[in-house]
């Protein structure tokens, strides 16, 4: 199709196309530029990853570097978008979410509602999101199902540099606060990815891999480890089919259930800590709506429930792996049988 | 020495194939088939296809499984006469050697080039001999040189075969020249040009029949013979229901039964189509500009004109091939043929014949072409 | 007639009275009407301290935006929100500000500036930030307000603002209402330096303390940090010290105050009896002139009322309307 490029290039360009497209699009965050105010090189950085690189030279001062308060500057974001800006602000680590969930949860996501439909915030909020790098407990987390959780807000988690690239500009014109989750151990993944915009609606699930006898569901860095079982599994004579969700709010049930009526098997992967995340959401939806349908018992499989460790061999076994997706999915097939 | 060996291979379908799936063995080991009997059912992601027969002979072996997945030029199976004992054919399948697939670069001429037309950027696939009148493939509306992934490596055999993304269509920049047959011809001609070929044959599908055909009134000299296939510009009539449901749905779902209209067999439509479908459909600007293309050539389900019938008493060599089941544009319009024209009505297929009954609409294209 | 002696003339004046009647006459009602029961929820009222609404707002067009606090009455009424829309919001109701979906403490009205009361205090002040950085991009000298009350100055958020305001030169003025009270807890223990000033500087911005009882006073500060703000000068903090007539919340029995408190406020603090005073004292303002703006405006306050209580309710269909611009 077209050239391939990495989720990180994916980024910066949609970023660059929009910021060019629209000049009420505005970059801020911590060091996206990098260097403010020293001696030194201005766009060291370019974002702690080097996300951002170059974006300053095309397009100046609409990349604001801040100072270290999340409260501020991600309630500056949300206050400009409300008076007709569109803030793209970036929260490093969704870790830091803490200390301006406020802003997020209670004033962006409540906006358009408790202003009796008088409101618009089109506000994107970016944030590296996963486990796998060796950061550790605060910055290594996958916070979807917080987000999530909350009315008023969209939650967007793509898994390739395709998905990324249209999502994002998706998230930018779309006007409402949408939660923009990167997983950080993605960044490098390549894929093909057209060199002009384009968009992809939210709510609208990807199958990644059609298969007949059961289904997984999931998104972001386990969509990758769902294809590494599959690829076991077949050899097993097992067709697994995948379902990537790629936005979690607004969510795609229509998929997953023509998927569990065509298979009537389903294992649902979350990189989040098992309780109340979105694999239990979509188990809980699935079973309500389609328990008809289902030939064996929904297996979750998710990060266990502790802290995100830090010795690489513990964080190795933190993040769900093909392994266990695939030992769930023969679980599921099994059931009944001896 | 294997002689009267000859094997069956998985065929290359289209610039981008690189594996296909034995979905089914249509004969037996030991039956006798003749050339062009279809053998094998073979899927890809993209589409489902027939392979026929490449020689008349006795199917000895059948080597690739149903259900298996092999690469391009994997050994199929293999035909050879009685006398060709069967550890032979044993010795010849163990020492088969698929020829090592080349990856993006490595074949050569590079899978697409680009060039530049009036400020519009056009990728387009040249395969085939250097020397020769070029045969030049010309998509329909919302379409691309994929379309024609089963005719063109078949004629690039015997000659040079070049298909373009038209503008606004498949990569070539999202921009038009103008929403008329008669710009939208200039540009073709003026796409010629800057590849440096001064005379091609013409293969339009649908609205791009319609462009070939006006180009041939426009610029007779550069038209070597033209081939309208399930083409516009020979009649009134064209489904408004497919050109909306194409043009407006956003979603795999409402797109799914517009799609299925293109083909007589709706299960050909796979879920890969529909997504490379929504991929280009969701560059900025498509729809808009689709809208525009529509309302220009197609508004309320009736062709604004009608080249295709201007052709009556011109020079060129005219070939019209049609699905009988064409439920976009309808098979009665290819009565509206001129007269001393090839026109052939093949059963079993719709819209898309040329994918449909590929390999019989590869054989009369050849005998149109090659006759000159 | 007499040229005017104050830095308003005698119209200016009048609208002026009217805002901060119109203020003190809305949230006096409510606390009748909430003692009886008719209106549901929380509702923080703001009746003592309209000098410092009207200080403010008089200096602000529909361009310029504040965000407020749970005590917003007063802010929304001087900023041109329409009262009978207000009270409809109070009492829940649709053709409220807010289709009944806010209620007192979210009260807001964009088409005029306002950004909203918030039910989170100090969460305004980066919102305020955000409409001083949009106000930069737009280019047209406009400015945006941030109000906290004594207690919400302690608030992280209040803080961060300070600094990013300071630091990114944002036209944003700090407003702290200070009525010497957090809820309960008198500001003297909870805010460890004495004056605001001193605060705002250790962030790097000015400061100004005034008298929030003296409508002069404030229109004063207000109109100085204001214009600088506008011509570039960057942002800067405004205190204002005042008194609060009611509790914190309806219902709130003050047994926090010292004895003799409230009336000694009401008796001497009054800012509208100040101002009354001023005006009339001069000879520019009639005494009747005034009164006739306090009839006009019972009778606002009383067909809001009125209007409030036969407005219908929103019904369940309405539950789950403008969560989102598009689902």
């Amino acid at each position: 199709m077209a050239r391939k490029i990495s989720m990180k290039q994916a980024i910066n360009e949609a970023l660059d196309q929009e910021m060019t497209r629209d000049p009420s699009v505005i970059v801020l965050g911590e060091d996206i530029v990098g260097g403010a105010g020293g001696d030194g090189e201005r766009d060291a950085w370019g974002g702690v990853l080097g996300v951002t690189k170059g974006l300053y030279a095309k397009h100046g001062d609409r990349l604001m570097d801040t100072p270290l308060s999340e409260s501020a500057y991600v309630g500056a974001a949300i206050g400009a978008a409300a008076c007709g800006m569109r803030p793209v602000a970036e929260l490093m680590f969704i870790d830091f979410m803490g200390v301006c969930f406020d802003q997020i949860y209670n004033q962006a996501a409540k906006f358009k509602y408790m202003f009796g439909g008088k409101a618009q915030t089109p506000v994107v909020i970016r944030a590296m999101v996963g486990a796998g790098f060796r950061a550790a407990a605060q910055h290594s987390q996958m916070l979807t199902p917080l987000f999530t959780h909350i009315p008023g807000l969209k939650v967007v988690c793509p898994s390739t540099p395709y998905d990324t690239k249209g999502l994002l500009i998706q998230s930018i014109r779309d006007n409402d606060p949408v939660i923009f989750c990167e997983h950080k151990n993605l960044y490098g993944f390549e894929g093909e990815v057209p060199e002009a915009s384009y968009t992809i609606p939210f709510g609208e699930a990807n199958i990644v891999r059609e298969g007949k006898h059961a289904s997984i569901v999931t998104y972001g860095l386990t969509v990758h480890r769902a294809l590494e079982a599959a690829v076991t599994l077949a050899k097993e004579g097992i067709e697994v089919e995948i379902v990537d969700l790629r936005t979690l709010s607004p969510l795609d049930m229509d998929t997953v259930l023509e998927s569990v009526q065509k298979t009537g098997h389903l294992v649902c992967v979350d990189e989040a800590h098992p309780r109340c995340n979105i694999a239990a959401d979509i188990s809980a939806q699935v079973v309500q709506q389609a328990f008809g349908a289902l030939k064996g018992p929904i297996q979750m499989v998710s990060a266990p429930h502790c802290p995100v460790p830090f010795s690489p061999v513990l964080e190795d076994l933190f993040i769900p792996s093909g392994a266990q997706i695939a030992a769930a999915v023969k679980r599921t097939l099994a059931w009944g049988k001896h | 020495m294997a002689a009267s060996i000859t094997p069956v291979i998985m065929p290359k379908w289209g610039l981008e194939m690189r594996e296909g799936t034995i979905a089914a063995w249509l004969v037996d080991e030991g039956a006798r088939i003749a050339v062009g009997t279809p053998i094998l059912d073979v899927e890809t992601d993209k589409i489902s296809n027939a392979v026929e027969a490449p020689d008349p002979g006795l199917l000895r072996r059948k080597v690739a499984q149903e259900g298996e997945t092999l690469p391009v030029k994997a050994l199929l199976g293999v035909l050879a006469e009685p006398e060709v004992g069967d550890a032979e054919i044993d010795a010849f399948i163990a020492a088969y050697e698929v020829p090592a697939a080349s990856e993006d670069g490595d074949e050569g001429p590079a899978l697409y080039q680009w060039v530049e037309v009036d400020g519009l950027r056009v990728r387009y696939a040249r395969r085939g001999p250097d020397s020769g009148v070029p045969v030049l493939f010309l998509h329909g509306f919302g379409g691309d040189l994929g379309n024609w992934l089963f005719n063109l490596d078949a004629m690039a055999e015997h000659a040079p075969a070049i298909a373009l993304d038209l503008p606004g269509h498949g990569q070539s920049d999202v921009r038009l020249p103008g929403t008329t047959l008669a710009e939208l011809a200039g540009f073709v001609a003026r796409f010629l040009a800057a590849i440096d070929v001064e005379c091609a044959h013409l293969v339009g599908h649908s609205m791009g029949g319609a462009i070939g055909a006006q180009l041939a009134l426009d610029q007779p000299g550069l038209v070597a013979s033209l081939a309208l296939v399930n083409s516009a510009g020979l009649g009134d009539e064209i489904n408004a229901d497919y050109i909306n449901g194409f043009v407006r749905s956003a979603s795999r779902r409402d797109l799914k039964p517009a799609v299925e209209l293109l083909f007589a067999d709706p299960s050909l439509v796979s879920r890969a189509l529909l997504d490379d479908l929504l991929k280009y459909k969701r560059l900025d600007g498509v729809t808009e500009l689709l809208e525009a293309l529509s309302a220009s050539l197609f508004a309320g389900g009736r062709q604004a004109q009608s080249p295709g019938r201007g052709l009556e008493g011109k020079d060129v060599p005219v070939l019209v091939v049609w699905g009988a089941e064409d439920r976009v544009i309808p098979a009665a319009h290819a009565k509206n043929a001129p007269a001393g024209a090839t026109v052939e009505v093949l059963g079993g297929a719709g819209h898309m014949s040329m994918m449909e009954r590929a390999n019989e609409f590869n054989s009369l294209l050849r005998r149109h072409v090659m006759a000159r | 007639m007499p040229a005017s002696p104050f830095p308003l003339g005698k119209n200016e004046l009048l609208q002026v009275y009217r805002t901060m009647r119109t203020i003190r006459e809305f949230e006096d009602r409510l606390h009748v009407d909430f003692s009886r029961g008719d209106i549901p929820g929380f509702v923080h009222l703001y009746a003592g301290e309209e000098a410092s609404a009207a200080g403010i707002m008089v200096h602000l067009g529909h361009g310029d935006r504040i965000a407020s606090t749970h005590r917003g009455h007063g802010h929304c009424i001087a900023k041109g929100v329409d009262v009978m829309e207000m009270m409809k919001e109070i009492y829940g109701k649709k053709g409220g500000s807010c289709h009944g979906k806010g209620g007192s403490m979210h009260i807001a009205d964009l088409s005029k500036g306002m950004m909203g009361a918030n039910g989170i205090l100090g969460a305004g002040a980066p919102l305020a930030c955000g409409a001083a950085l949009a106000a930069k991009f737009r280019g047209k000298n406009e400015v945006a307000i941030s109000f906290v009350g004594d207690g919400a100055s302690n608030q992280g958020t209040f803080l961060e603002s300070l600094n990013l305001a300071a630091v990114w030169n944002l036209p944003a003025i700090f407003v702290v209402e200070n009525n010497g009270y957090a809820e309960s807890t008198s500001r003297d223990y909870g805010v460890a330096v004495d004056s605001y000033v001193d605060r705002a500087a250790g962030f790097g911005l000015p400061g100004i303390t005034v008298d929030g009882t003296d409508f002069f006073a404030v229109y004063e500060a207000a109109g100085e940090i204001i214009r600088r703000a506008r011509e570039g000068g960057g942002p800067a903090l405004l205190e204002c010290k005042m008194v609060r007539f009611h509790g914190h919340f309806e219902g709130d029995a003050q047994t926090y105050r010292g004895a003799g408190e409230l009336d000694d406020i009401r008796a001497n603090q009054d800012c509208l009896r100040k101002f009354s005073a001023a005006v009339t004292g001069d000879g520019l303002i009639s005494a009747a002139e005034l009164k006739s703006i306090d009839t006009e405006v019972l009778k606002l306050i009383e067909e809001a009322v009125k209007e409030a209580k036969a407005a219908p309710l929103p019904t369940a269909a309405d539950l789950t309307t403008d969560v989102y611009i598009s689902y």
